[in-house]
């Protein structure tokens, strides 16, 4: 197949990815966008193989067959409260690939030892090798902090900035040396790809696990980067314009979810939040309440709003919480699930969760709108949930939350707050909204306070 | 620069201002699937492993090649699937 068809289907693959990615923004359309992604990639996979770089296809249809079997299975067998780890290993495999093609296209163009690529196409190949290494074992680290195979607190020691830049400046050094003098296999190759491995681990351990959203949709930033810089090296338009894509929209979460939680970027990747601790003390008395007394108020109300954490899933609750909703519909309530930004383990996990739990999205609300309904809410239940509702971030200018833009649920007339227990939240930072005037406390496990709750409504 | 590189770098800019006016406005309710969906197509690199294993250029570009196609692949079919999965979860009320 001549190289025009190829690059005429390429334009038509990176259609497909555009109009995918805007339906993949309105849930009515998403599933046809994601779909219609899909069906761009495989017609982009198809002529490729027609062209004439290919002439043998027992490798190809190997790794093909592999990659997509262990790819499908991980896919279907996946928890969804396991999405986050998922994902850092699709981001960690997308960045291993990208690396390899920008090695592979050095080595393919080798004579007698020496690459004979172009200045230009060399140093994109050290991008690709830089960002792709990174992008792999960060996700790598990534996916064990978020599967608790690993301690998901801040790692952090003496030295450890210096460090980064040392490896930062071996990295842009060696690979200075390996643009100009490329050597497949000589030191400065291996010191470039050895340091781009290790920055990704560096980069990554000093962050805590309440901060996880931030860094999975940066590596999958990253990920979409790598694959553009490994268009560069071999000359590929659409790796280049579907990586950028895929950058940007990486950026955009990033920063959104920076935002929610009012960090700068900086300040998430190099802080190691979470082992910081302050704030004003609190003075008062936790009032808490049996299912009994609770079922009452929950009773009476003709508006509630649940506010979920992690805790929920955790606890698996979301079913039960769920079918408390339908109880409480049916009872003549008003019943809306309000959403914190970075509630959950990435961007928007909760609300996957709740929708895998049968919860209809029209019923899900964002912060905004939940902060403008509450004032006018009977009942706020929070369910696992702690820093997001903290009104210290609104009031203590002491507190380290203060500033974090919060659900405040302390403007219901009541609220009943679901917990294990009377302890601080991620951020270290005792709540004050337990000790509130409107407050109740409902103590215990998530899921057997809310069936005790639903017994009641059954008597 | 040669001038080749120079469009390279003209397009890669141009795609990601398009990237960034794609994604502004979600909702928060899709954020997952939104970013299972796009790194699904960070997988495009799959096509530049596809012309690495399959050309005859050495035994070690070849295997780099093969081990590429592999982790492609997996990022490829695994990201759609699990998009896939989870946006089948999303419904509204009144369809049951």
């Amino acid at each position: 197949m001549s190289a025009v068809v190829i690059n005429l289907v390429y334009i038509g693959a990176a259609v497909c990815f555009i109009l995918g990615l805007k339906m993949l923004g309105r849930t009515e359309s998403a599933k046809r966008g994601n779909l219609l992604s899909a069906a761009g990639m495989a017609a982009a996979v198809i002529v490729t193989l027609f062209s004439q770089e290919i002439l043998t296809f027992e490798w190809i249809a190997g790794g093909v067959a592999i990659g997509s079997i262990i790819g499908a299975v991980a896919a279907r067998r996946v928890q969804m409260t396991a999405m986050p780890e998922m994902v850092a290993l699709f981001n960690g495999s997308g960045g291993a690939a990208s690396l390899l093609v920008g090695w592979a296209a050095v080595q393919g163009s080798v004579v007698d030892g020496h690459a004979t690529l172009s200045l230009f196409a060399l140093a994109t190949v050290f991008l690709s090798i830089l960002i792709g290494g990174l992008t792999t074992t960060g996700s790598l680290i990534a996916y064990g902090k978020l599967s608790g195979r690993m301690d998901s607190a801040a790692v952090q020691f003496p030295g450890q900035a210096f460090l980064n830049v040392a490896l930062v400046v071996t990295a842009l050094v060696s690979g200075f040396i390996f643009v100009h003098d490329p050597h497949v296999f000589g030191v400065p190759f291996w010191l470039m790809l050895g340091t781009a491995l290790a920055l990704g681990v560096t980069t990554v351990i000093p962050i805590g696990g309440a901060d996880m959203p931030v860094v999975i949709a940066l590596l999958n930033s990253y990920s979409g980067l790598a694959a553009s810089a490994a268009g560069f090296a071999i000359d590929n338009l659409l790796l280049i314009v579907a990586g950028a894509l895929v950058g940007a929209s990486g950026l955009i979460l990033t920063d959104i979810m920076c935002r929610a939680m009012n960090r700068s970027l900086g300040n998430v990747l190099f802080s190691g939040f979470g082992s910081a601790s302050g704030g004003t003390a609190i003075e008062g008395e936790a009032r808490p309440v049996g299912a009994e007394d609770a079922y009452l108020m929950l009773e009476a109300a003709t508006s509630v709003v649940f506010v979920p954490g992690y805790g929920m899933a955790v606890a698996q609750a979301q079913h039960v919480v769920r079918e408390l909703a339908e109880v409480l519909e049916k009872n003549g309530a008003e019943v809306k699930f309000a959403v914190h930004p970075v509630a959950g383990r990435m961007p928007g996990h909760m609300n996957v969760l709740l929708a895998e739990a049968n919860l209809p999205y029209d019923q899900l609300i964002d912060m905004e709108d939940a902060n403008q309904m509450l004032p006018r809410t009977d009942i706020a239940v929070v369910i696992g949930a702690n820093d997001v509702v903290n009104p210290a971030a609104r009031e203590d200018e002491a507190s380290p939350i203060y500033g974090m833009p919060i659900i405040n649920v302390d403007h219901a007339r009541t609220v009943i707050v679901l917990k294990r227990s009377l302890g601080a939240g991620f951020s270290g930072v005792q709540n004050r909204l337990f000790f509130a005037e409107n407050t109740r406390m409902l103590l215990g496990d998530a899921k057997a306070s809310v069936s005790a709750l639903l017994g009641e409504f059954k008597d | 620069m040669e001038a080749g590189a120079v469009l390279l770098a003209f397009i890669l800019v141009l795609s990601i201002f398009l990237g960034f006016e794609l994604i502004s406005k979600v909702p928060a309710t899709l954020h997952t699937p939104l970013m299972s969906g796009s790194n699904a197509i960070s997988g495009i690199t799959l096509l530049g492993a596809l012309a690495a294993a399959g050309a005859e250029q050495g035994d070690v570009a070849v295997w780099l090649g093969f081990a590429a196609v592999v982790f492609a692949s997996i990022n490829v079919v695994g990201g759609y699937l699990v998009t896939d999965r989870m946006l089948r979860f999303f419904r509204k009320k009144d369809d049951a």
